[in-house]
């Protein structure tokens, strides 16, 4: 069963009298365990629909499926629970919570979004921060790492819950070659060992050499962009 | 709730200075309001003590009407013998009385032999006086203070000791008119000179109950007044209902009430001083509500304004709206509480200081008074409470206001 379906997708911003058509009428589908980009220019409408998918922006008409459920109708708590519980999360400037050890913040979902136990959640946190090779950094803050190092903290706080879906807008925008590399072969690594989801909003063409499926937005439609045998885009 | 409080503990920690300044604020509020409660608490008891320990009783009882004629001292409005016998029986049910007095007040011509005045006098049995007003003795600067006085004694106010040149020892004559208009005068001795203190009675002097029956030709049992003292002042609001109930409803053959039962704040015009320093504390009170309500809602504010980002951040991961809300609140809390803790304690210890310093201060006529600054549980939980409730109170706006935001804008703040 595919993770996220999208059937005539549409997103309608309106500022005063002016109707602004982000997406339209898309549809595609994501199979699960896939490593999947959405490029296109800016303004094209690549984090609007992250923004859908993630039940951050509910859309205008259309359906919206993530996870088996229509996401198209959740009210602001459920659409919270729902991502607490389904989705992961990994943004371009990291977004660790300052006050929090690298240990914490991987820790953070389980304990005030899902409410773990005590020792199962430690155990699960150590796994993870050793997956993403962070566990000799645990104690450390956020400030008192690299931006690769909290980028991969940022990729552990995503998988720790067993989400089935993450979705990473520009995750590698704010950092260096050698570390971009680094953490996108961590997340497809995380996606061969955790059969997750993994989906970018990207404009790197790094990520799009390594995703599998990418899709093209251009001015708010969707096409998909197909791979030639030699890894050529068609 | 244990990490919402882990985490609102350290967002305070990151912004130290802030989160210094606003506790200093509300523990300077605190500090005050407490140190002022305790202070004029102190002044208000002493003064309270000085007036019924001293002179009028805790709760005093008339014949109806006698206290709206008490400037003429009426001998007409006496209580009678039969009366009498009935506050007596009612007091002897009320286990809160300690004491009480009877006493006759009578105006009289006050002679040295050389000049004349007019004198107002307390008649009184002198033990059952002292049992009422057991600070009565500390009133007498001159002469001997044991016994209070015998008959044939007078205490006299210490302005006219100091008007008429009369000395412990000396002689006087009292002349005053009974009820029905004739004249009699009696020989004193000047036992004491009596302090004057301010309300009314503080100028009266005072003589044996049985010299002024004789001086006014008073056969039968009559008292003007009756002072009760209780165990303790705070059970004057239920004994005062209870006399109110069982003699303030007694109705003569004319259906008339007989009698009149007053506390000592209807009587004496520092009630209106002690009220006074009341309203002084509620608005002390209010001014540091508002001082904790301004400062944590303006930090509180400014938090959720720097941290828009982050608040998008656990927002997209899933933290429910109710779980940010209560986030925030915890924050305004704990400055509450550790700005109410500081500010107790360091209360608590100025007024153990004070106390140790004994502090001695003037009040009118009175010099030397000790300042006893105490101040009751109560009052701490109250402000206490008050501190805390209102720093939640003050972080709810920002808190519902961070709850509230949309993710997608607040990650996308800088």
């Amino acid at each position: 069963m595919s993770v996220v379906v999208a059937e005539q997708l549409i997103k309608t911003y309106v500022a005063g009298d002016i109707k602004i058509e982000a997406i339209r009428k898309v549809n595609f589908s994501i199979e699960p365990a896939s490593f999947v980009s959405f490029i296109g220019p800016s303004g094209s409408g690549k984090t609007t629909l992250l923004n859908m998918i993630g039940c951050l922006d509910p859309p205008t008409a259309g359906k919206l499926q993530v996870a088996g459920q229509d996401i198209t109708s959740l009210n602001r708590q459920n659409a919270a629970r729902f991502r607490g519980e389904h989705i992961g999360f990994v943004f371009q400037d990291f977004n660790l919570i300052p006050v929090l050890t690298v240990f914490e913040n991987v820790e953070y979902p389980l304990q005030m979004v899902q409410s773990w136990p005590n020792e199962k959640r430690k155990k699960r946190v150590m796994e993870m921060l050793e997956a993403v090779g962070m566990a000799d950094q645990a104690r450390k803050y956020p400030s008192q790492i690299s931006g690769g190092q909290k980028q991969r903290a940022a990729v552990a706080r995503a998988l720790v819950t067993n989400a089935k879906l993450v979705l990473a807008d520009e995750p590698t925008a704010n950092l260096d070659k050698e570390t971009a590399n680094m953490v996108i072969n961590l997340m497809k690594q995380m996606r061969d060992e955790y059969k997750t989801t993994f989906v970018f909003s990207t404009h790197d063409p790094r990520i799009v050499d390594n995703v599998e499926i990418t899709f093209v937005l251009d001015d708010g439609t969707l096409h998909k962009l197909e791979k030639s045998a030699g890894g050529d885009h068609a | 709730m244990l990490n919402i409080f882990k985490l609102a503990a350290r967002n305070l920690f990151r912004y130290k200075r802030r989160t210094l300044l606003t506790s200093t604020l509300i523990t300077l509020g605190v500090v005050s309001v407490l140190l002022f409660i305790s202070i004029s608490g102190s002044f208000k008891a002493l003064m309270v003590g000085q007036i019924t320990d001293s002179m009028l009783g805790h709760i005093q009882i008339h014949k109806k009407g006698y206290l709206a004629s008490i400037d003429s001292l009426p001998l007409n409005r006496n209580l009678t013998g039969k009366q009498i016998d009935k506050v007596v029986q009612v007091l002897a049910e009320e286990d809160a009385v300690e004491a009480y007095s009877m006493r006759i007040k009578l105006g009289a011509m006050f002679s040295n032999f050389i000049e004349t005045t007019n004198i107002r006098l307390n008649a009184v049995t002198p033990t059952d006086e002292m049992k009422t007003a057991p600070l009565l003795t500390d009133r007498i600067l001159e002469g001997e203070k044991e016994n209070l006085l015998k008959a044939g004694e007078i205490l006299i106010p210490e302005l006219i000791s100091k008007g008429m040149k009369v000395k412990v020892g000396d002689g006087i004559v009292l002349v005053a008119n009974n009820k029905d208009g004739s004249v009699n005068g009696q020989n004193f001795m000047v036992r004491g000179i009596l302090e004057g203190i301010s309300g009314p009675g503080g100028r009266d002097g005072m003589i044996h109950i049985n010299d002024a029956k004789s001086l006014l030709r008073i056969e039968a049992a009559e008292v003007s007044e009756i002072a009760i003292r209780l165990k303790d002042i705070y059970l004057l609001p239920a004994v005062f209902t209870s006399l109110q109930e069982k003699l303030g409803s007694m109705k003569n053959k004319q259906g008339m009430p007989v009698f009149e039962v007053h506390t000592w704040e209807k009587i004496s015009p520092f009630f209106n001083i002690a009220k006074m320093i009341d309203l002084m504390t509620f608005f002390i009170k209010i001014m540091l509500v508002a001082i904790v309500l301004v400062s944590i809602m303006n930090v509180m504010v400014m938090a959720v304004y720097e941290r828009i980002n982050e608040i998008g951040t656990i927002a997209a991961i899933g933290t429910l709206p109710n779980k940010i809300l209560s986030l925030f609140v915890v924050e305004g809390f704990l400055m509450g509480v550790l700005g109410t803790a500081v500010g107790t304690t360091i209360s608590l210890i100025s007024i153990a200081i004070m106390n140790a310093t004994q502090i001695r201060f003037d009040f009118g006529r009175q010099t030397g008074l000790l300042l006893s600054p105490t101040i009751g549980a109560t009052d701490v939980i109250f402000v206490v409470v008050i501190v805390v409730a209102i720093a939640v109170i003050a972080s709810l706006q920002p808190a519902w206001k961070a709850a509230k935001m949309d993710p997608i804008t607040a990650l996308k703040h800088v």
